[in-house]
């Protein structure tokens, strides 16, 4: 299982080497939607600083439903589903590596966005293990969620549609949980934050060990 | 009697509907098995079905002595499909998609190079990423994935489709190789003339039903099988 997640993991992360759509699409329009909330919200440094944990997760939470369509429709050409299912591969390896792909470029993403969050909104972590902590959790979390209920669209003509509607909600626990953290991490109060720690890590056990037992049965009814 | 495949009422379904009704078929091991019929037929179904891609709902389906309905995912380990649409990642290039499949497959991807080279895609080729590929070089990086797997069943549709002559040619010397290598063969196609020469057996498929099964011209050796079906020396 571990050995295909790796070999999933790494031709996924290539093809979005190669594509750039990561790079050219998802990131732009994540940094795009900061510089917007920005001016819905003023100039106000205040309010911006007070709403910046919130932003930059909803951020990531809009980027991981783009990254997730990215990630089915890798799958989605004629032939190389058929491809996946006939080459014997694990199905739960299948899952765990386009999770971890998924995981990798949500990474890289809020490296980026959070670049621009300090400077758009003057903002600074107080308490870097704890924003670290959430952010590795929520990552995990968004990742293998995003993944399983990509998988369960996959089949469907209306996917790019249906996806948001099936997983924003699912997802709205990692919203709130990491944006708490967050503000926790940045106002300088770990123990506010911890107990956020404590949504964040089984939600992301949970849809962990659902997806790695259901995405061989969702695979096949694609 | 060496069975690779043995269908016997076999019946799968497109949705609700049955794309095969009671598909009655044989094949044995070294045997090549052209499938003939108009569209939708159950050519395409029917090879679904033999590479364990489609579930058989009732009647009996036995592939390499291993029921279909039991345990699809051993049967596919053993087979190769060469569908329609090849199962290719456009951003790869030819050697990191043959690389993947047949890592994914637990083969040596040292065996990669070599069945690129005998399928024609060699050096800059290799290194292109397959969307940038011809339809008729995509269909060639397919076949180098099974040329390194080397299933036991060969089952290819419309292999010669959109094709030139050279690839044509090509797919039916693979299908030689393959046969005389011990594995079975099925494919399907629109042109009966020429699959009929280069097989052992021809069914004709109706209402997704196997009607007739017509011998075959395989026998002769075949150097190559022009555009259509004449022989080339």
């Amino acid at each position: 299982m571990w050995r295909d997640a790796v070999l999933v993991a790494g031709k996924d992360l290539r093809i979005e080497l190669r594509s750039r759509v990561a790079l050219w699409q998802v990131v732009p329009v994540a940094v795009l939607s900061l510089v917007l909330y920005g001016f819905a919200l003023g100039p106000g440094r205040r309010a911006l600083a007070g709403a910046a944990p919130g932003l930059f997760w909803l951020a990531v939470l809009f980027s991981t439903v783009l990254a997730t369509q990215r990630s089915v429709a890798i799958e989605s050409g004629e032939g190389t589903r058929d491809g996946l299912r006939s080459s014997g591969i694990d199905p739960a390896g299948v899952f765990l590596g386009k999770a971890a792909a998924v995981a990798v470029e949500l990474a890289v993403l809020q490296v980026v966005l959070w670049a621009a969050m300090t400077l758009l909104f003057g903002v600074h972590l107080r308490v870097g293990w704890l924003a670290l902590v959430a952010s590795l959790l929520a990552t995990c979390g968004l990742a293998v969620a995003g993944t399983l209920y990509g998988a369960l669209s996959a089949g469907l003509r209306v996917r790019e549609t249906l996806l948001p509607l099936l997983v924003l909600p699912i997802l709205a626990p990692v919203l709130l949980a990491a944006s708490r953290a967050w503000a926790a991490a940045l106002a300088g109060s770990p123990a506010a934050g911890v107990s956020w720690l404590r949504v964040l890590g089984p939600f992301a056990a949970v849809y962990l060990v659902v997806g790695v037992v259901l995405y061989g049965p969702l695979l096949e009814a694609g | 009697m060496d069975l690779v495949v043995r269908l016997r009422g076999a019946v799968a379904l497109t949705g609700r509907f049955p794309a095969l009704s009671g598909a009655d078929l044989t094949v044995q091991r070294g045997e090549v098995v052209s499938v003939v019929g108009a569209n939708g037929a159950g050519k395409t179904t029917l090879l679904r079905l033999l590479a364990g891609l489609v579930p058989a709902s009732s009647g009996e389906a036995v592939v390499l002595g291993i029921d279909l309905c039991q345990d699809p995912a051993a049967v596919r380990r053993r087979v190769g499909l060469l569908g329609h649409a090849p199962s290719l990642y456009d951003d790869l290039t030819a050697w990191e998609n043959v690389r993947f499949a047949l890592r994914s497959a637990r083969v040596p991807a040292e065996l990669g190079p070599a069945a690129l080279e005998r399928v024609g895609i060699t050096g800059r080729l290799a290194a292109t990423p397959v969307g940038g590929l011809s339809a008729g070089q995509r269909r060639r990086v397919a076949l180098a994935v099974l040329v390194a797997r080397s299933p036991e069943l060969w089952l290819l549709d419309e292999p010669h489709a959109a094709l030139d002559p050279a690839a044509r040619s090509l797919v039916s010397e693979l299908v030689e190789e393959a046969a005389r290598g011990g594995a079975a063969v099925v494919f399907s196609s629109h042109e009966p003339a020429v699959a009929l020469a280069s097989s052992d057996r021809q069914a004709v498929m109706a209402g997704g039903r196997v009607l007739d099964l017509r011998p075959g011209g395989r026998r002769a050796p075949l150097a190559a099988v022009g555009e259509g079906g004449s022989h080339v020396a």
